[in-house]
């Protein structure tokens, strides 16, 4: 017991050495540079209320940056905003703006580079090239953080997380918009992102590259110009996520590029162009996702193998499914389709016919899109009509032998 | 003209197919709103019977009321009125009382289930005023037939099929040579193809406000630029103006000529 005692108090003097730096416009020390030259292993650097106009700020110690409410570093467009070099840092509500753009050099509002153990969080980030960039790290943990940019056109605008080599990462309840990609993710492996909202950016909303064993579940993506991107990875979970409002000429809500033996379940894919694209995708399940008023549910483009479409709503979609070539090595059953009209006589929930969820107007919009103006004209009612009698175009085996009568997520 | 538009459409308005045809109308609203609840999606589902039932119904009632009160007509022009009179008469009368089917059968189902606080008001509305338009040009379109063709059951031949060939033929030849001409870029074909058939015009007015817009960035940016903005809405309208005034003009040269 005694020993205990005396190890807790040696604890607290450790932790009270540890001290505190204020920096502040009338303290004795005004910047963040010189702060952070005087301060130790260990320490806190406290930033008060007010502006501070310093650029390229690099720490090599493992300290704590804390600022109080309203305490702003402007980058002036002059360079990028901290630097971080050094294990078990963390940074907290403090405000960076103004970080100029630069086609040689990646500008950042924070960059850490080879960081073991780090804690980003509530930070707000505005006008920024990057927002947060990463390089080879691992163990960190970026939340609460608001990133937001305005610039125009993808070469000229950063992104808002960019990890680039990382692991053990957690992302989570952060906000991005205005950028190019809200976050960008390559070569992460066994991390989570969650809870965050992307919405209004150039390009992704995520966007992730070379990621395997990642989980990203309950974040939305909203609005963005291209929707999110998933490419080359392996073992993906993706779930309770919300892909919503990408419209455009080359927008989708997901899309899939090079993906093996991913889970996607229980997410949401509402009025995209093209909800789900895959494309060179293999082995992932689908489960209890819906698709709701999207122009193509999914478009499924080739070299897609033994993937699953379990349970999932498809409501009120302009197409459902989009095929380009006519074999089929995907199997799709017990879904919901609103499209489906066929009948329930034994009143098990599961219709009696099958559905084929591929239409031979589809199949013709994939090879002359400019088709698509015949949309919903009686013409095309009965071409399709005539292809579901008879599939001649569309592969045959393509179908849900047991649709579901009633909407699984009502 | 008054008059005679007044006598026709008393005339239609008091015959049972005006009754059935709002009936009909009104039993479809109610029906639709009933198994939908949702005003947004029952408009869809309107738009696909508006744009094919309309012009047939205009078209039959053209020329069914055209041979059926022949005899009338006749009569009427041994009279000292104007030929253009009575028959743009009769024309209005057939339009304006078909209209008002429409437009009453679909809208008093629509604003007993709450059309007025939702957002789809906009939609409705133009899916009502493009309906009206179909009514006024399949008449007019139909009026000309009869009066090119003396046989009754001709008359009624080239009616249908004229629908059937705007309702149908057409957008299958337009299919065909967008498949064909798959090299080319078509985007401006495609544009000026859909001008040449108010059903089609009509079509893609509705759809870009409900859920094409977004399918329709990808086919290309022309269409969406054209038919998104408000400019091309303008030339659209103004192009199912043109499809009204023009058969009316053909109608009037017809007359002119015509010995009866």
């Amino acid at each position: 017991m005694k020993y205990k005692i005396l190890l807790f108090l040696f604890f607290i003097s450790v932790a009270v050495a540890a001290k505190q730096i204020v920096v502040c416009e009338d303290c004795g020390i005004k910047s963040i540079k010189e702060a952070v030259r005087i301060a130790n292993d260990g320490d806190e650097i406290f930033i008060k209320k007010g502006i501070y106009k310093e650029q390229n700020i690099t720490i090599h110690k493992s300290i704590s940056l804390i600022g109080e409410k309203g305490a702003i570093i402007d980058g002036e467009y002059k360079g990028g905003g901290l630097i971080f070099e050094a294990n078990n840092f963390k940074i907290k509500g403090i405000k960076i703006i103004n970080i100029s753009t630069s086609y040689t050099v990646e500008y950042a509002a924070i960059k850490v580079v080879k960081v073991d153990g780090f804690i980003i969080d509530g930070c707000i980030l505005e006008d920024v090239f990057f927002g947060i960039l990463i390089e080879k790290s691992k163990g960190g943990i970026i939340r609460n953080n608001k990133i937001s940019s305005n610039r125009k056109g993808e070469a000229g605008s950063g992104n808002g997380i960019h990890i680039w080599s990382g692991d053990k990462m957690e992302v989570y309840n952060n906000e991005m918009w205005g950028l190019r990609d809200g976050i960008y993710f390559e070569f992460v492996k066994n991390s989570t992102i969650y809870k965050n909202f992307s919405h209004n950016n150039i390009r992704y909303g995520l966007h992730f590259m070379f990621s395997n064993n990642n989980v990203y579940h309950h974040n939305e993506f909203r609005n963005n110009g291209a929707g999110v991107a998933v490419m080359f990875s392996k073992f993906i979970v993706m779930h309770h996520n919300k892909f919503r409002l990408n419209w455009g000429s080359a927008s989708y809500g997901l899309l899939l590029k090079e993906i093996y033996d991913a889970e996607i379940y229980d997410n949401l894919f509402e009025q995209n162009t093209i909800g789900l694209n895959a494309e060179g995708s293999t082995r992932i399940n689908y489960i209890n996702n819906t698709f709701l008023r999207n122009g193509w549910a999914i478009k499924i483009a080739g070299a897609c193998y033994a993937n699953i479409f379990l349970h999932n709503d498809f409501m009120s979609n302009s197409l459902d499914l989009s095929y380009n070539s006519n074999v089929n090595d995907n199997k799709f059953d017990n879904n919901y389709w609103s499209e489906y009209n066929g009948y329930d006589l034994d009143k098990n929930g599961i219709g009696d016919v099958p559905y084929r969820p591929v239409k031979l107007f589809s199949y013709i919009v994939n090879k002359t899109p400019q088709a698509l103006v015949l949309l919903r004209s009686l013409f095309v009612d009965i071409v399709n009509f005539s292809e579901k009698v008879s599939p001649v175009f569309t592969p045959d085996d393509l179908m849900d032998n047991n649709p579901l009568m009633k909407r699984i997520n009502d | 003209m008054l008059k005679i538009l007044k006598y026709s459409f008393y005339d239609l308005m008091r015959s049972r197919w005006s009754y059935v045809y709002f009936l009909f109308y009104l039993i479809l609203g109610f029906v639709l709103l009933f198994l939908n609840n949702d005003v947004d999606k029952a408009v869809i589902t309107l738009m696909n019977i508006i744009i094919v039932l309309t012009p047939l119904i205009g078209t039959i009632f053209g020329v069914m009321y055209y041979y059926d009160s022949k005899e009338f007509t006749e009569l009427l022009l041994a009279q000292p009125i104007n030929r253009k009179k009575i028959f743009m008469g009769q024309y209005l009368g057939i339009s304006i009382s078909l209209t008002l089917s429409l437009l009453l059968g679909l809208g008093i189902p629509f604003v007993l289930y709450g059309l007025f606080k939702s957002a789809a008001i906009f939609n409705f509305s133009l899916l009502l005023v493009v309906g009206s338009f179909l009514n006024f040009i399949f008449v007019a379109l139909s009026y000309n037939i009869a009066l090119s063709t003396e046989n009754k059951i001709k008359g009624f031949g080239y009616a249908i099929l004229m629908w059937l060939f705007l309702a149908v033929i057409y957008d299958g030849i337009f299919l065909i040579s967008l498949v064909l001409l798959n090299e080319y870029p078509l985007d401006k074909f495609s544009l000026v193809a859909t001008m040449f058939n108010p059903i089609d015009l009509s079509r893609i007015l509705i759809l870009l406000k409900l859920d094409i817009s977004a399918l329709l960035g990808y086919t290309g940016a022309v269409f969406r630029k054209f038919f998104g903005t408000n400019f091309g809405m303008l030339i659209s309208m103004g192009v199912l103006v043109l499809w009204v005034i023009l058969p009316v003009f053909r109608m009037n040269l017809k007359l002119r000529k015509k010995d009866f």
